[in-house]
């Protein structure tokens, strides 16, 4: 049996090109879900057995987690939940929940999460990390300067990547499956070999000693595999093995690296052509195929990293990003949606709702018809679907790129971002009026600027500060990007994940945005209405006196929206005149997760009548309450926000309860499909959809033990609502749902 | 013309309805008394919709969710153009299955206004056109003004004269002819009843009401709505006397019962 029996041959046969063979093999499904079948007895076994532990899990907050070793492609043995019950094998340690310590990432990271938790360190490992090797964490420190210190400490910038992995980097896994590791090797070793000859520059010594550990990486996991009794050095021949093979260099990445996203990138309809074929040859059964599918999102739900308190602050509820893209167009017009797009959406029933993996549904204006109205109908039942303009992004990466995290899009092995967190917009406005001194402790954090006088705040000289505060934050703000991702390619790079990559790297610098609708409101305020800053004894401004109305973005009203687009163009124009490392491309996007609540924490009161500590609105959205004009105009604001100044993405997230859409539940489903359309038509770029009520959410924080799978969106990703915190659940609640579309 | 044209008084104090019909004026600039606009209503018409509520209604109906409709000229003034330009910013939403409603208040109190609306939104967007009405004042209009309507959401309140009138201060006479006639127009129709315990909750009253619906072969939908408490908040902050404030939902039981009236009339739902 050849692992390519009966694909249509083409490019894709004589070098490494996914997309060239999914678009030669794959068979577009434009029907309905009725072909669906629910789960078998085994991933039912399988699932009951996880269900306790992740009770267990619940209760403590870390199952286990193994202390001694630090994690590597081959540093545990082979690990099973019940191997009996198990189609698809292999986990991050040598237990299910047990989580890894990654020291290279930063030794700091993993002693505070494994005190926080209560487990002990290795003496020796503490030596080893301490003396004889540095950490990624240690080595940016050692390049920051004292101004990016200050602005880490005061919050105008949080969330950077330098203690842990930076993640946001998709292996292309299908490679794995596809080709096999020895293939893949040997073009590894062919790409090193083109520059035996050249003048070994920097940068050729660098992509030499990388492509050395990608070759290096791609032969531990032959090995990984190995451990389970397989042969992934071989292409996989039938469809359990190209899952199986998928997921095991999926394994191989979490494995090594702790990335806040993890993200696996575009998998269904390339997984779609190996269950097609054996649905063809008649040794493959729909329920067969679901079971596939059941087991591989059952690993995939169970992906753990070691966090600190710290972390879970900023991004709450443990979350992975295990981001599977869904659905899309092709570029030739046919639609991507195959019948295992569904299926991966299906085991929102046949395992129940759950916020990993990620499901990013790619929407376009072509989708077929019955898979729209599945999505809508998922939605309504787990708010557990988020929704990307297709249209949008396939013009800019063509149909082949996935989303990294929560919307951040990129051609899968064809393209990387460095991470970079987010820039607290609402904070350098406060930097600006009071001349670079914080707000909230009175020391300076920029140096060297004036703060605004006058009884009355006057738009123009606001402005006139702002655009310099803004300036010196974007220089300050990458130079620190450019330390942290220097420092990781040093000291943690993803030699799996890079494996999986073409020579050629389009990288992106992800630059980001906090504040967005409280520093629009704030420059409305002062624009449309008289703002009088209130200054302490030393000559600090604390608070304002707002007199008059102003109009407030998210109510489709140009004057307040136009605000934002300006603050989003003009941040991007900063960014992009600096100099960044690896001449990456800078980005930014305008997403918070769930930072937007420690980012308000940190922020003192704001011009546009928002309370020193209150949560900022998550993402692009309007401020929590202030988008009164309904459902449809506050999403028309955000669609305002330009993509092409934020190509990282732009991130809503939109909350009705279940009668808005309509009475039943065909008019909910077609009315959600029919809100979708409209969002993306109108160039609006990304939208979590939660239908519940209030009242759910209210019960499930009395009572999580009658919710353990109750599942919400929030900016970009989704979590399981009882394990947020009080403070975020409390967010969540506060946040508008719309009882009208 | 200002005044509606039933000799019995109505109950409460009745003002005037409607900026009225100003032919010699140009209905561009004719403007509309709006109470509020709903931007995605998902159950006055078919699909998503725009729906607008104008302000103005002579009906005193004792179970009316929007008493503060009923005042034509406290609300906003808005010119066509205005309305307009709102519902152009929501097109992507609207061409979808979806139009554009208006309701009140009665919006046949501003007929002129209404019917230039329905003309633009034709025009312009060729979008699906709704109007929800009570029927009392359509025998104002001609035939020809229902032209850019393609949907009627005609509210039959009760079938007996008697309790009509004491329902909503007016005779149900001409609310009945309107159905007659529009269903004679071919004009697609959705009857829409309020189930109000005490007042429309009997099998007897409607079976009636089904009788006479199933006479009109343009009927392509039934709507039997419960009487709900939600506006009565609305009937405190106005200081006006509310009658049903202790009247409970119909039950579920009673919902189905009625259901069934129009179902065995093989009338939809």
């Amino acid at each position: 049996m050849t692992a390519w029996r009966s694909f249509t041959p083409g490019a894709w046969n004589v070098r490494v090109d996914v997309r060239d063979f999914i678009q030669k093999n794959y068979e577009p499904y434009t029907g309905d879900a009725s072909f669906l079948v629910g789960p078998t007895p085994k991933t039912l076994g399988l699932w009951e057995k996880l269900s306790v532990l992740l009770a267990e899990e619940r209760k403590k907050g870390v199952l286990d987690v193994s202390a001694d070793l630090p994690s590597s492609i081959l540093s545990h043995g082979p690990g099973y939940i019940d191997q009996a019950l198990e189609t698809i094998v292999g986990l991050q340690t040598d237990a299910p929940l047990k989580r890894a310590i990654m020291p290279n990432g930063g030794l700091r990271m993993v002693e505070t999460g494994l005190e926080a938790y209560g487990f002990p360190l290795e003496a020796s490992i503490h030596e080893t990390w301490t003396k004889h090797r540095k950490d990624h964490n240690a080595g940016t420190f050692d390049a920051y300067n004292p101004e990016i210190l200050a602005c880490r400490k005061s919050g105008v910038i949080t969330g950077l990547p330098d203690a842990y992995g930076r993640g946001r980097i998709i292996g292309d896994y299908r490679r794995v499956a596809l080709y096999g590791t020895d293939f893949l090797v040997q073009d590894k070793q062919r790409e090193k070999a083109l520059t035996n000859a050249v003048e070994f520059s920097e940068e050729v010594i660098r992509e030499r000693e990388e492509l050395s550990e990608q070759i290096r990486a791609l032969g531990e996991l032959k090995a990984m595999a190995a451990l389970y009794g397989f042969d992934v050095g071989r292409p996989a021949a039938t469809a359990a093995e190209a899952v199986q093979w998928l997921y095991f260099a999926y394994l191989g990445a979490i494995k090594e690296q702790n990335g806040a996203a993890m993200s696996i990138g575009r998998i269904s309809t390339f997984l779609d052509v190996y269950l097609a074929r054996e649905i063809q040859e008649g040794t493959l059964e729909e329920a067969g195929a679901q079971e596939l599918i059941d087991q591989l999102v059952i690993k995939l739900r169970i992906v753990r990293f070691l966090r600190t308190p710290e972390y879970d602050q900023l991004f709450s509820g443990d979350p992975t990003w295990v981001t599977e893209s869904i659905g899309g167009m092709g570029e030739d017009g046919r639609t991507l949606v195959t019948r295992s797009s569904f299926r991966f959406l299906h085991t929102l029933y046949t395992l129940g709702p759950a916020p990993e993996p990620n499901l990013t549904v790619l929407w376009s204006l072509d989708l077929p018809r019955g898979f729209k109205d599945f999505c809508s109908k998922a939605s309504i039942d787990t708010s557990s679907i988020q929704y990307e303009s297709d249209d949008l992004m396939r013009s800019q990466w063509g149909d082949d790129y996935a989303i990294a995290c929560c919307v951040s899009a990129m051609r899968v092995g064809k393209q990387m971002q460095f991470f970079g967190a987010r820039a607290n917009l609402a904070k350098v406005l406060l930097y600006a009026i009071n001349g670079g001194r914080d707000e909230k402790t009175g020391t300076v954090v920029a140096p060297g600027f004036e703060p605004l006088g006058g009884e009355v705040l006057v738009y123009d000289e606001v402005i006139a500060k702002f655009d310099k505060m803004m300036d010196w934050l974007a220089a300050t703000y990458v130079k620190a990007l450019n330390s942290i991702h220097y420092m990781h390619d040093k000291y943690h790079y993803e030699r799996l994940e890079m494996a999986l990559h073409d020579r050629e790297i389009y990288r992106t610098m992800a630059c980001g945005i906090a504040g967005l609708s409280v520093a629009a409101d704030s420059l409305s305020a002062i624009k449309h209405a008289r703002v009088k800053p209130v200054r302490d004894a030393t000559g600090l401004v604390v608070d304002f006196v707002i007199e008059g109305e102003f109009p407030m973005y998210g109510n489709n009203d140009d004057r307040a929206d136009g605000l934002a687009v300006w603050l989003v163009e003009a941040f991007m124009a900063k960014i992009a005149t600096h100099k960044t490392y690896r001449n990456s491309v800078p980005t930014q996007s305008v997403l918070t997760i769930t930072s937007n609540v420690v980012y308000g924490k940190k922020t003192g009161n704001t011009p546009d009548g928002r309370r020193a500590g209150e949560p900022f609105a998550p993402g692009a959205n309007p401020m929590n309450g202030r988008d009164q004009s309904g459902f449809w105009a506050a999403g028309a604001s955000v669609a305002k926000l330009p993509y092409e100044a934020a190509l990282d993405g732009i991130s809503w997230t939109a909350s009705a309860t279940p009668g808005a859409f309509g009475q039943t539940l065909a008019d909910r489903v077609a009315n959600l499909s029919t809100c979708l359309d409209g969002f993306c038509a109108s160039k609006g770029f990304h939208m979590n959809v939660n239908i519940l009520n209030r009242e759910t959410l209210m019960d499930a924080m009395d009572h999580p033990e009658n919710y353990p799978q109750l599942t919400i969106r929030v900016s970009g990703y989704a979590v399981n609502f009882v394990k947020l915190n009080r403070e975020q659940q409390l967010d969540v609640i506060n946040r508008t749902f719309h009882v009208k579309v | 013309m200002d005044k509606p044209t039933q000799t019995d008084r109505p109950v409460l104090r009745r003002e005037r309805t409607t900026p009225s019909h100003f032919p010699h004026l140009d209905p561009m600039a004719l403007p509309g008394f709006v109470h509020s606009v709903e931007r995605g209503a998902t159950v006055d018409g078919p699909g998503i919709r725009y729906l607008i509520f104008l302000a103005g209604c002579a009906f005193r109906c004792l179970y009316c969710h929007n008493p503060d409709t009923w005042r034509a000229y406290s609300h906003q003034k808005k010119s066509l153009e205005e309305v307009l330009e709102d519902v152009g910013k929501y097109l992507p939403y609207l061409q979808r299955g979806g139009g554009v409603t208006v309701s009140g208040g009665e919006p046949l109190g501003q007929a002129t206004f209404v019917k230039a609306f329905f003309e633009q939104v034709k025009s312009r967007w060729g979008l699906h056109t709704a109007l929800d009405t009570q029927g009392n004042l359509g025998s104002r209009v001609d035939d020809a003004w229902f032209d850019p309507v393609d949907l009627l959401l005609l509210d039959i309140k009760h079938m007996d004269d008697d309790r009509h009138r004491e329902l909503t201060a007016f005779p149900n006479g001409p609310t009945l002819e309107f159905a007659k006639r529009m269903s004679g127009l071919g004009k697609e129709l959705w009857i829409r009843h309020v189930v109000v315990p005490g007042w429309t909750d009997e099998l007897g009253h409607a079976s009636r009401l089904a009788d006479f619906v199933a006479t009109l072969p343009s009927v392509t939908r039934v709507d039997l709505l419960p009487f709900h408490q939600l506006g009565s908040y609305k009937w405190k902050e106005l200081n006006l006397e509310y009658k049903l404030k202790d009247t409970l939902p119909p039950t579920e039981e009673v919902m189905q019962q009625l259901r069934n009236v129009f179902l065995t009339r093989g009338l939809k739902l």
